[in-house]
């Protein structure tokens, strides 16, 4: 059962998180939320990291994560070939059918609406991944509670450093790496 | 034979060095698709890219069974997607497998502490980025904030953005037509 469960929930993703990336995350999100049993102690942050942090597309790793979780290397196997079916059938039907009708005004209208729609759906995403690294409470119990203010230091400096002409070209595993270390060195002496 | 086995050996090279995002493929598809293969143009290959952002799935695997189509068919999608997909799950299973068993030692939960604050930087970065490409019109503005509330504050489920784009889309063309 938790078999089929898998399938049909990273099936479900894969034929509707348009945007690539982090658009997996809001799903994700939502199985979490189902499916607690399947995560243990994990949170969403943890699996994005994990998922930056290793070769490949963030949506394929947060499944073949999330999968493996679940129900061990089947699991794995099972989730990311859930999740890559509909693209391989969808694509694959598409780029046969665009190479006739790429100039259509359907089609340049139902993709400019989605662009912008999607943006907003990846930024609601990153906000509960914000919330998840900054918070240690809620907001309603006081806002200087509320924060975890080194990690807030931490969050600042890093964005700062996003701006930075050259430092921006990094790999983002750098700063992962960066993050880390920070982490370490905070657990140890604050 | 050959056809399918090289665009699964390209793929498995894509796959195997590209990190995050869709986004970090771009480079690495030039060189091996385009310049180091020549199986499509410049111009055919921002034409998939752009259509892998906007097709539902994960655009790494899109984009890689839209040139596995293009050059081999079924077989060469099937190929190229098996391909990209490979090196990443076998990355996975060795970190769940190691990473798991210590993964409550205050050690790690300090250093994941770290890195959770370092990739909702990243993330928020990116989507500052994304809202600067993809954000240019008020009808574009007003979509952003609605797939944002739908999520952040509604809670429902990401499907009513892409169907609410889908609907919108559809009144556009009405109009526009």
């Amino acid at each position: 059962m938790t078999y089929l469960l898998l399938f049909w929930e990273f099936f479900q993703t894969g034929l509707f998180a348009v945007g690539g990336g982090y658009s997996t995350l809001p799903f994700l999100q939502k199985i979490m939320e189902r499916y607690p049993a399947w995560f243990g102690s994990l949170q969403l942050a943890d699996i994005a990291a994990i998922a930056e942090a290793t070769p490949g597309p963030v949506g394929v790793n947060a499944a073949t994560f999330a999968g493996y979780s679940a129900a061990g290397m089947p699991g794995a196997i099972l989730a990311t070939f859930a999740l890559v079916l509909p693209s391989f059938i969808l694509v694959s039907l598409l780029a046969r059918a665009l190479e006739k009708h790429r100039q259509n005004l359907l089609v340049d209208s139902l993709f400019s609406t989605l662009r912008p729609a999607v943006t907003g759906l990846i930024a609601a995403a990153a906000w509960s991944v914000i919330q998840a690294a900054l918070l240690k409470g809620t907001l309603a119990g006081g806002l200087i509670q509320a924060f975890e203010w080194k990690n807030v230091a931490l969050f600042a400096v890093l964005l700062g450093l996003l701006f930075v002409p050259k430092v921006k070209k990094l790999h983002p595993v750098f700063f992962f790496l960066a993050g880390g270390i920070a982490g370490w060195l905070m657990g140890i002496f604050i | 034979m050959k056809n399918v086995l090289e665009l699964f050996v390209s793929f498995l090279k894509i796959g195997a060095l590209m990190f995050g995002s869709g986004y970090t493929m771009l480079p690495l598809l030039l060189r091996e698709v385009v310049e180091r293969r020549a199986w499509i143009t410049e111009d055919e290959l921002m034409d998939a890219y752009a259509l892998s952002q906007c097709v539902p799935g994960v655009i790494a695997v899109n984009t890689a069974a839209f040139v596995g189509q293009k050059r081999g068919g079924w077989g060469g999608a099937a190929a190229a997607v098996l391909g990209v997909i490979a090196a990443p799950v076998v990355a996975i299973l060795l970190v769940a497998t190691v990473l798991m068993q210590f993964w409550n030692s205050p050690t790690m939960v300090s250093i994941f502490n770290g890195v959770r604050v370092a990739v909702a930087a990243v993330i928020t970065n990116a989507v500052i980025q994304l809202v600067r490409s993809n954000v240019k019109n008020w009808l574009g503005i007003a979509l952003c904030a609605a797939g944002f509330v739908i999520i952040a504050l509604l809670h429902l489920s990401p499907v009513f953005v892409v169907l609410l784009a889908i609907i919108v889309g559809f009144v556009l063309w009405g109009v526009r037509r």
